[in-house]
């Protein structure tokens, strides 16, 4: 296991002129001048380059295999896009730049606006939230805007939530100033319609609600939840997490949706992780495009133009435009897809997952059994003395990277695999084997699983220890961190 | 393991009465075999007025983050403190060692309106099909 920076004590090399901290402390006022010592790693140049290479050939992502967490992280990124994305004239320009200089770039922006629209069927869209969850604090202040306006006098701070929701759902209406109800999910796993009914009251600014669903199952009930929604005068916001698998198929402003966010990075194949950037797209249907932040690209012949003048507006919620070059990506995403591959992206998406689902249930349960959407949850079986964890470790051994476990929340020992449209035939079928494999050694050598992963250069880590004794920084002394 | 002498709620605390209109509040063995190795507890103030119902902290496990909620009204008398250095406690000693929070009943008779052990070891048995 490569060492921490800290634990190289190479000398630095001999033949560069050493720093010399008088010289520089000098110019600065001695009240801004620490007074201890910093503890810095010591090495050569060329170590850390090693260090750093070494601690780089331990990753693992989409580029190097399979990945069934799928577009709930980020599904893969054809390469094309950062070679766009790296333009001179995109990724130079300067965000003070006169809007005559940059005619391409508003160009940009407002065709992917109007391509997001036609994917979506919203009329009003924004690309200034720089990741998703910024997207639905705008798309719920929108919501607030919107009642605020046509209802002030009816006190609306209530957000509805299911129980299969996303944790930002809640953490968005509360961060909005909301109080947050929850809304049960029946047998069925979609939302429970009397119990939505019995929350829905005058007090209910809007439902927040994740299409597919985290189980990865269409909402069948949507018309009538909209309807119920619409009727009570409250909103309905779409969690776009889930776009994926409508990509071509279904557009959300035709389900209902006042507003949804798009996670660019899930659906439209931009990077993400890391810190970012990201970008959080809002749509929205008509009633709400006067609150929208500003500016907005409009366009009048020709030529693009920047507008400022929006009574209603919220203001912005980013600096500049948002992250510019990420939505380059997703716009170069549908130039080199054109109309009819993203028509079919869903649609491949969806299959894969069914195909994966299909085969899995002969080995694991899967407890909401109906054709999926782009995702599905299964569990052990109850009579294994193996856990979902054991499971995940274990899919490590076999190459590949374990699926989102413990979520949803309402599924007991979830696993939630969810493969994308990327992923081939040969590539699920190897997968397949993996998991029947691992199956059999649930029953005949728990023990195994319980150790797992062996082949990694990192073994079980101590999760519970991890979050009780947080360590987050190098200490002097202190063993290494891995032992 | 559900103990006969408690009161327990379909958000699954436990509730015990300890003297006059005072109760403990903690989470029951189930709710912790659950939510897995807990990480973190955030407890409420003392002083502070809970509604029946309303969430007064949170629990951090290796799994998930889950809300708890306060079966009953009242103030906030006392905190378990030792929760803070080892929040492990929830998990080994879920009735005892491991109870949350102190309350000063504000509406006793909500106290009838709680689970007995026999209806909580049902709720359980129903949720775990």
């Amino acid at each position: 296991m490569e060492k921490v920076i800290f634990e190289y004590h190479s000398q630095p090399t001999s033949y560069v002129p050493a720093a010399d901290p008088a010289a520089v402390n000098k110019h600065i006022p001695a009240e801004f001048l620490g007074a201890e010592e910093v503890t810095l790693p010591q090495t050569c140049e060329q170590d850390v380059i090693r260090h750093f290479t070494a601690l780089s050939k331990l990753n693992y992502s989409v580029d190097n295999g399979f990945y069934p967490l799928g577009s709930c992280t980020m599904k893969y990124n054809p390469k094309v896009n950062e070679t766009v994305a790296d333009f001179d004239g995109l990724a130079g320009i300067h965000p003070y730049s006169p809007e005559e200089c940059v005619q391409g770039a508003l160009k940009i922006i407002y065709e992917l606006e109007s391509f997001l629209k036609e994917v979506s069927g919203f009329s009003g869209m924004t690309l200034q939230p720089a990741a998703g969850a910024h997207g639905e604090i705008t798309g719920i202040l929108l919501i607030k805007a919107y009642h605020q306006k046509n209802q002030p006098e009816q006190k609306r701070n209530v957000i509805l939530v299911p129980d299969t929701a996303h944790g930002t759902n809640p953490a968005t209406a509360a961060l909005a100033g909301y109080q947050v109800r929850q809304v049960k999910s029946d047998n069925q796993g979609d939302i429970d319609l009397e119990d939505l009914q019995q929350n829905l009251g005058l007090d209910v600014a809007a439902l927040m609600l994740t299409n597919p669903n985290t189980l990865g199952l269409f909402e069948k009930n949507i018309l009538e939840i909209s309807h119920l929604v619409h009727k009570n005068g409250a909103l309905l916001y779409g969690d776009g997490a889930n776009f994926n698998a409508l990509l071509g198929l279904v557009k959300p402003a035709e389900l209902g949706f006042d507003v949804m966010h798009f996670n660019l990075h899930k659906t439209f194949s931009t990077p993400h992780g890391g810190g970012g950037p990201g970008a959080g797209a809002v749509g929205t249907s008509k009633d709400l495009i006067p609150f929208l932040p500003v500016p907005q690209v409009i366009k009048k012949g020709k030529n693009y133009f920047w507008e400022y003048r929006q009574a209603n507006s919220i203001g912005k919620v980013r600096s500049f435009y948002g992250n510019f070059l990420i939505a380059v990506r997703a716009y170069a995403y549908f130039l080199a897809l054109g109309a009819e591959g993203i028509a079919k992206v869903g649609r491949q998406a969806v299959l894969n997952a069914n195909y994966l689902m299909h085969k899995l249930a002969k080995f694991y349960p899967v407890p909401y059994h109906r054709t999926c959407m782009h995702e599905f949850v299964m569990t052990p079986h109850q009579a294994w003395s193996v856990s979902t964890l054991d499971i995940a470790k274990r899919i490590i051994d076999y190459g590949f990277h374990p699926p989102t476990i413990y979520f949803p929340l309402i599924v007991h020992e979830a696993m939630m695999i969810e493969p994308t449209e990327t992923e081939t035939k040969e590539t699920m079928d190897t997968f397949i084997q993996a998991l029947e494999q691992l199956a059999a050694e649930a029953v005949q050598n728990p023990e195994l699983l319980k150790k797992a992963p062996l082949t990694s250069p990192v073994g079980r880590i101590d999760e519970a220890r991890a979050g009780r004794q947080l360590i987050l920084k190098y200490e002097k002394g202190r063993d290494t961190l891995l032992t | 393991m559900v103990p006969k002498d408690l009161k327990y709620s379909k958000s699954h605390e436990w509730v015990k009465a300890v003297g006059n209109n005072t109760i403990v509040i903690g989470i029951t063995d189930y709710a912790q075999e659950e939510l897995g190795d807990i990480v973190f507890v955030e407890l409420p103030k003392v002083e502070r007025q809970l509604k029946q119902q309303e969430s007064f902290g949170v629990a951090e496990s290796v799994k998930a983050v889950s809300d708890l909620f306060s079966p009953v009204s009242g103030m906030v008398v006392s905190v378990n403190e030792a929760l803070g250095k080892q929040p492990e406690l929830v998990n080994k000693e879920p009735y005892t060692n491991g109870w949350m929070i102190k309350i000063a009943l504000a509406a006793p008779t909500e106290l009838s309106s709680l689970l007995s052990a026999e209806e909580y070891e049902k709720l359980i048995s129903e949720g775990s099909k």
